[in-house]
C-alpha cells in the first residue's frame, strides 16, 4: 500500500501542477497545451499506464487488507470505544478509499474519457479547458467535486506519513519532518484541487 | 458506588456467548476493577450461579494476565494502565459498565472473559530470542552498548505481552507486539547474528496466526498499558523489508 | 531418616568446582533418552527448563498461568545481585556470601551461599548474552545500584522491571527450546501430585485447567520451580495464583518441608484500604535512601501530614537505630512500624500504616540543584520544584504506581505505607543438590529453602532463581540421571500413576460434593487473618497455640461447608483456589508449629519471648542453629528433623543496627 499509495502521491502533484495553469486565466491556453502535450506524447502515454496499473493495485491491496483484517476479528466488540484512541480518518481509510473510487469513476468519465474519444476519432484538438468550464457550471457537480477532495484530503492527511511508517522510517528527526511535509502536501494538493471547480462555477476564470 | 454490569457470558470456546446484566452494590472507590469483580464472584457464588471466568494473576500490572475490554476500552478508561491496577474511582454511582473479552481470530475465547494468548508465544518461539546456551556467554561487560540504544531496547523490552494492542487494533493486528520483540533484539548488538530470520520467521508465524494488518490507526500504542511506541512498528517494517531484500533465503 | 546434606568436602573456596569435576556425567545419547519434568516457568523454572532442553534432556514443562511468561518472578522490581566489582569498590565472591549468611541471621548453608555468591557473576553475563537491557551508563557498560544490607554497589537493574525482564530473557529461551522440540510445554496447567515408584519420584498428576482433565506424565527427575507460599497469608505481594499446593503435595508424599515459618514481611507496601483487598503492592526497599519514616508523637493524631509540625512528629527508626536510620534491614524495620500502630500511633483511615515521606529529600535535591545553577536559594516553591525533578527521575514510576493505587500524590503528600508478607525464606528442604528427601524429587528457587536463612537480603532472590536454574541443576541433576540411564521410560498406565491419578480424583470429587455455605475465598480470609495475626511479625507461644486450633477449626469446616460451583471436566477456577487454599491450610498449622518449636528470634522469625531489654530479636545459637526439616506423617501429625548448621567461615555474631 505504501508504495502505490507514494507512487499515487507523485501522480496527483503532477496532475495538481498541471491543472493549476488554468489560474493563469489564459483562457486555458497553456492548459490545453499541457494537456496537448500529455495526452499526445508517448512516454506520458505510457506512463499512463503505469499509473493505472498504480492505481489498480492500490485498490486490489486496499481490498485485500480490508478482507484479511476484517477476517481477523469474526466476533465484533457491542460496545467500542474507538475515538478514545485514535483518529477517526486512519480507521477510515477503507470507506475514504471507496468513495474516492467512486468519484474517480465520474471524474474519468467527464474528462479521461472525452479526451480519448478525442484523441482516436476527431481530428480538430480537444479543448479540454471548455470542457471543465461546461462540466463545472453544473452546482451538484461541483458539490460532488468538493466532496471528493474532501474524502481525498483525509485520505492523504492519513496516507502520506502512514506509507513512510510503513516503510520502516521511524528515526526522531525526521518523522515530524514527514509528519509536516504530509500535511503541508494534504492541504495544498486539495486546496487547488478544491479551487478549480469553484473557480468555473463561480466565474473566477474567464 | 451501586454500578450495572453487563458481562460477556460465555461457557466454552464453541458455545454463543451473550451479555449478562448484574448489580453490584456498595463498591468502594478504593477497590480495583478485579476487586469488584471478587465481590460479584462471590455473590454469585452463595445464589448459587456459575462466577465469571477471568484471567488475572499479579494484580501489579506487570503479569499481562488481567484482559477485559471495558465499556469499549481495553483495560478500560485510564491510559497507560492495566485491568487490575484500573480503581473504582474511574466510575461513579449508577454507571453502567460493559465489559467484554478481548476480541481476535488468534485469541478465542476459552470461556466468559478469558481468551487464549499461545499465539502469542508461538510468535516467540519462531524468532523471539537469542540463541544462547547456558554457559556460552562472554563477559557481561566485553560488549559496551550505546546507553541510548540500550535504553530504546528496554522500553520496547517492557512489553507485558497482555494483547491489548490485538484487542483495540480495528484490525486486530499484533505488530506492536512483534514490532516491540523484534526492535528489542535489533537494537542490540546480542541480536545481530539472527537479525534477518528473526523477522521474517516471526512475520510469519504472526500472519499464520490471523491477526490482521496494521493501517497505522496508532490505536495500540495509546492503549498499550506499557505505552510501548509505535516506533518499534516501524523498526519491525524496516527490519522486514531489509530482511526480505537481502535474505537468500526463500 | 537421617538428613544428608551432601555437603561436599573441602575448603569452601574448593567445594563447587571439586563437585563439578568429579560429578557424574550423562553422555548426549543417553540424555536424549531422560526425561525431566519441570514445574513451574519462572526464574528457577523456566532457566532450569531451557538448560536442560539444551543439554539434550527431554523436557516437559508446567504452568498453571496461560503462558510461562506470566509467573510472578516478573514482579520483582529492584535488581539482582551479583558479585562481579565492576565498580572497584572491594566486592567479591567472599563478601557477597558473607553479606547473605550474615543478612539472613545465620540460618542458611554456608556451602550453597557460596555456591551461590560463586555462579552469582555468570549469571548476569548469561542474562547480557540472552539480551537483557539492563540498564547501562554512559559509557555502554553496565550499571549499578546499592541495596540493603551491603556496603558495595553490585545490584544490576532493568528501570524498576528487572524481575521481568530476567524472566523474559530464560522465557525466549525456554521458547526457543519449545521451538527446537526439546521442551513440551503445558500452560494452564497445574501439578495436583507427585507420582513415586520404589522411593523415586517418576512423574507426576496434572490438571488441564481448561478442559479439567487430569493427565499422568512420566519423567526420570521431576524439579519443582513452583516459588513461595506467602499467600498462606491471603494478603501478600505474592499474585493472586501463587501457591504452595505441588510443594505441598510433595511434602505428603515424602518430602521434608524446611524452615517453613521463616516469611519476609516488607517493611514499605501500600497499606490495606479495606475488606475487599485481594493483594498488596510493594513500593521499593530503594525508597527508603531517600524517604523519612515517621508518625505523629500524639496518639491517634487526627490532622493532616502537613499540618503536624516538626517538632510533633516521631522519626522513630532514626531514634532507635541512630546508626541505621531508615535503613536497617527489612526485619527490623518492618517490626518497628507494627510496634507503633499497635500502641496506637498509626496513621491512616485504618490507623494501619505510618508516612515515608519525601519532602526533606525533595527540598534537600532542590538546593542542591539550585546551588548547582547558582539560582536564588530562598525561593521554597522554587526549589521544591527543582527537587521534585530529580525525584522524579528516580523513583517516578513508583511514585505513579503509587498514586495509581491510593489516588494521592506522593509529592504532596508523605506514602502512607506498612509491612507486607513478601517472601518465604522456608521451602522444601534440599541437599547441597538441590535434591529433596525423594529421591528424583528437586526443588528449585524460592521453593526450597536452602540460601536465604531466617532473612533474605534485596535483590538475592533473582540471583538464587537463575543460579538454580542456570548453573546448579544441570550439574546435579546429571550426577543424579547418571544412574538412570537403564531406566527405561515408565508406561503411565503402571498402578502407581492410577493410584495417584485416583487420588487426585476423589479428592477433588469430594471437594465438590460438600456443597456447603461458605465461599473457598472466606476461608482463605479466615486463614490470611490468623496468619497475620498470631504467626506474622510477632508470634509468641500462647498466640501460635491459639493459631494451630483455630486452624484445625477452619479446617474442619472447610471440609464440612464449603461451597464449589461448577463440576471437574470444565474450566473450573473457584475449584482450583479451593484446593490451593485446602493446602494453605495444613501448611498454615505446620508454620505455627515451626515457630512454636524454634523459640528463638531470628530474621524474620521474632519471637517476643526471645528479645533483648530494648525489644530487639535475640537470637539463640546454642539450641537454635539448625535448620528445621519437617516429615509429614499424617494429618496434623510431624515429626522434625534438625540439620544442624556448622559455621565454618561466618561466625555468628548478634546484629546491631543501633
Amino acid at each position: 500500500m505504501a508504495f502505490t499509495g507514494l507512487f499515487l502521491i507523485t501522480f496527483l502533484i503532477v496532475h495538481a501542477g498541471i491543472n493549476s495553469s488554468i489560474f493563469l486565466n489564459d483562457n486555458g491556453e497553456t492548459f490545453n497545451e499541457f494537456a496537448h502535450f500529455m495526452s499526445h506524447n508517448w512516454i506520458v502515454r505510457f506512463l499512463e499506464i503505469g499509473l493505472f496499473a498504480g492505481l489498480f493495485l492500490h485498490i486490489i491491496q486496499g481490498f485485500l487488507l480490508w478482507k484479511q483484517n476484517s477476517d481477523a476479528r469474526p466476533v465484533k466488540y457491542l460496545v467500542n470505544k474507538q475515538s478514545s484512541n485514535s483518529k477517526w480518518y486512519s480507521r477510515s481509510m477503507g470507506i475514504l478509499g471507496s468513495l474516492l473510487l467512486l468519484f474517480l469513476v465520474i471524474h474519468v468519465s467527464h474528462f479521461f474519457v472525452g479526451t480519448k474519444v478525442a484523441l482516436y476519432s476527431g481530428d480538430k484538438p480537444h479543448n479540454l479547458y471548455d470542457e471543465m468550464k461546461e462540466v463545472f457550471s453544473n452546482l451538484w457537480i461541483v458539490i460532488l467535486y468538493l466532496a471528493g477532495v474532501f474524502s481525498l484530503f483525509w485520505h492523504l492527511y492519513h496516507g502520506f506519513h502512514s506509507a513512510f511508517q510503513s516503510l520502516g522510517i521511524h528515526h526522531k528527526k525526521y518523522i515530524p519532518i514527514i509528519r509536516t511535509i504530509g500535511t503541508g502536501y494534504a492541504v495544498i494538493i486539495c486546496l487547488l484541487f478544491a479551487l478549480m471547480p469553484l473557480a468555473f462555477y463561480l466565474g473566477w476564470l474567464a | 458506588m451501586n454500578l450495572t454490569l453487563k458481562v460477556w457470558r460465555q461457557k466454552n470456546p464453541k458455545s454463543a456467548g451473550k451479555l449478562e446484566t448484574y448489580q453490584v452494590k456498595n463498591i468502594s472507590s478504593e477497590m480495583s476493577f478485579l476487586e469488584m469483580f471478587d465481590v460479584l464472584n462471590e455473590q454469585l457464588i452463595l445464589e448459587g450461579k456459575e462466577p465469571i471466568a477471568f484471567d488475572h494473576d499479579c494484580r501489579e500490572g506487570i503479569c499481562g494476565m488481567c484482559s477485559m475490554f471495558i465499556n469499549g476500552q481495553a483495560h478500560g478508561p485510564w491510559q497507560q494502565n492495566t485491568t487490575c491496577q484500573l480503581h473504582m474511582r474511574a466510575f461513579k454511582d449508577g454507571d453502567t459498565i460493559v465489559v467484554e473479552p478481548w476480541r481476535s481470530k488468534a485469541f478465542p475465547v476459552i470461556k466468559d472473559l478469558v481468551v487464549d494468548r499461545s499465539a502469542f508465544d508461538r510468535i516467540i518461539q519462531a524468532g523471539g530470542y537469542i540463541s544462547v546456551n547456558t554457559g556460552n556467554a562472554v563477559d557481561a561487560n566485553a560488549i559496551p552498548i550505546d546507553k541510548k540504544d540500550a535504553d530504546h531496547a528496554f522500553m520496547a523490552a517492557a512489553c507485558i505481552g497482555c494483547g491489548a494492542c490485538v484487542a483495540t487494533c480495528k484490525n486486530g493486528s499484533a505488530m506492536l507486539f512483534v514490532g516491540a520483540k523484534v526492535s528489542q533484539l535489533a537494537l542490540l548488538p546480542q541480536g545481530a547474528p539472527e537479525r534477518e530470520s528473526r523477522v521474517l520467521n516471526m512475520v510469519a508465524q504472526m500472519d499464520k496466526e490471523g491477526f490482521g494488518n496494521c493501517t497505522n490507526t496508532y490505536a495500540c500504542e495509546a492503549e498499550c498499558p506499557k505505552g510501548i511506541s509505535v516506533a518499534n512498528i516501524a523498526r519491525l517494517n524496516s527490519e522486514y523489508l531489509k530482511a526480505g531484500l537481502s535474505s537468500e533465503e526463500k | 531418616m537421617a538428613l544428608d546434606a551432601k555437603i561436599p568436602q573441602g575448603e569452601m573456596n574448593e567445594k563447587w568446582s571439586d563437585y563439578k569435576g568429579h560429578v557424574k556425567l550423562v553422555n548426549p545419547a543417553n540424555k536424549r533418552k531422560l526425561e525431566v519434568i519441570v514445574v513451574g516457568t519462572g526464574l528457577a523454572g523456566a532457566s532450569a527448563a531451557a538448560s536442560l532442553g539444551e543439554m539434550g534432556y527431554q523436557v516437559k514443562a508446567f504452568c498453571f498461568q496461560d503462558s510461562p511468561r506470566r509467573a510472578h518472578s516478573i514482579a520483582a522490581q529492584g535488581g539482582i545481585n551479583a558479585a562481579k566489582n565492576y565498580q572497584n569498590d572491594g566486592d567479591s565472591v567472599f563478601r557477597l556470601f558473607y553479606d547473605t549468611v550474615k543478612g539472613g541471621d545465620y540460618r542458611a548453608r554456608e556451602a550453597n551461599v557460596h555456591r551461590l555468591a560463586e555462579v552469582s557473576a555468570a549469571i548476569i553475563d548469561q542474562c547480557v548474552a540472552q539480551g537483557v537491557p539492563f540498564a547501562r551508563e554512559y559509557g555502554g557498560l553496565l550499571s549499578n545500584r546499592s541495596f540493603g544490607g551491603t556496603q558495595v554497589q553490585r545490584t544490576f537493574y532493568a528501570a524498576g522491571q528487572t524481575g521481568q525482564q530476567l524472566l523474559l530473557g530464560a522465557y525466549s529461551a525456554l521458547e526457543r527450546q519449545v521451538a527446537l522440540g526439546n521442551v513440551t510445554m503445558y500452560s494452564r496447567h497445574e501439578m495436583l501430585d507427585v507420582v513415586k515408584i520404589d522411593g523415586k519420584a517418576r512423574g507426576i498428576i496434572a490438571r488441564d485447567l481448561v478442559s479439567g482433565k487430569l493427565e499422568r506424565h512420566f519423567g526420570h527427575a521431576v524439579l519443582l520451580c513452583t516459588g513461595g507460599y506467602g499467600n498462606v497469608f491471603y494478603l501478600s505481594t505474592n499474585a493472586m495464583g501463587s501457591n504452595v499446593t505441588a510443594a505441598w503435595k510433595a511434602h505428603k508424599k515424602g518430602a521434608y518441608f524446611g524452615n517453613p515459618c521463616f516469611t519476609q514481611i516488607h517493611p514499605t507496601c501500600i497499606p490495606v484500604s479495606g475488606d475487599h483487598q485481594s493483594k498488596l503492592t510493594l513500593m521499593s526497599e530503594s525508597l527508603r535512601n531517600d524517604g523519612r519514616i515517621w508518625v505523629p508523637k500524639q496518639k491517634g493524631d487526627q490532622r493532616k501530614p502537613a499540618d503536624i509540625p516538626e517538632t510533633e512528629r516521631d522519626y522513630y527508626l532514626e531514634r532507635r537505630y541512630p546508626a541505621f536510620g531508615n535503613l536497617v534491614p527489612r526485619d527490623v524495620a518492618s517490626r518497628a512500624a507494627k510496634e507503633r500502630c499497635d500502641e496506637g500511633y498509626g496513621v491512616g483511615t485504618t490507623r494501619m500504616a505510618v508516612y515515608l515521606d519525601f519532602k526533606d529529600a525533595i527540598m534537600r535535591y532542590g538546593k542542591t540543584e539550585a546551588g548547582k545553577s547558582g539560582q536564588d536559594s530562598n525561593d521554597t516553591a522554587h526549589i521544591f520544584a527543582l527537587g521534585k525533578k530529580v525525584v522524579e527521575e528516580k523513583y517516578g514510576n513508583l511514585f505513579e504506581m503509587y498514586e495509581k493505587i491510593t489516588g494521592e500524590n506522593p509529592y504532596e503528600m508523605p506514602m502512607r505505607i506498612y509491612p507486607a508478607v513478601h517472601y518465604t525464606m522456608g521451602g522444601l528442604w534440599v541437599d547441597y543438590e538441590l535434591q529433596t528427601t525423594v529421591q528424583g524429587l528437586y526443588a528449585l528457587g524460592e521453593a526450597n529453602f536452602s540460601d536465604h536463612g531466617a532473612n533474605r537480603l534485596g535483590a538475592s532472590a533473582l540471583m538464587q532463581g537463575l543460579a538454580d536454574g542456570y548453573f546448579v541443576i544441570p550439574y546435579t541433576l546429571g550426577n543424579y540421571l547418571a544412574d538412570e540411564i537403564r531406566t527405561a521410560t515408565i508406561a503411565t498406565d503402571h498402578p502407581a500413576f492410577v493410584e495417584a491419578e485416583q487420588e487426585v480424583h476423589n479428592r477433588l470429587n469430594h471437594l465438590l460434593q460438600i456443597n456447603g455455605s461458605q465461599t473457598v475465598e472466606s476461608f482463605h480470609k479466615r486463614l490470611g487473618k490468623i496468619m497475620w495475626d498470631k504467626c506474622g511479625m510477632a508470634r509468641n507461644e500462647h498466640g501460635l497455640k491459639q493459631a494451630i486450633e483455630e486452624i484445625r477449626q477452619l479446617k474442619h469446616s472447610f471440609w464440612t461447608d464449603v461451597k464449589i460451583p461448577g463440576s471437574l471436566s470444565e474450566f473450573n477456577p473457584e475449584l482450583d483456589k479451593a484446593g490451593r487454599v485446602a493446602d494453605f491450610i495444613e501448611l498454615g498449622e505446620l508454620m505455627c508449629l515451626d515457630a512454636l518449636t524454634r523459640n528463638e528470634s531470628c530474621g524474620g522469625h521474632f519471637r517476643e519471648e526471645s528479645q533483648t531489654e530494648e525489644g530487639e530479636a535475640k537470637r539463640d545459637d546454642v539450641n537454635f542453629a539448625f535448620v528445621s526439616a519437617w516429615e509429614h506423617q499424617g494429618d496434623s501429625r510431624w515429626e522434625l528433623h534438625r540439620e544442624p548448621l556448622h559455621f565454618e567461615i561466618v561466625k555468628p555474631t548478634q546484629r546491631s543496627y543501633k
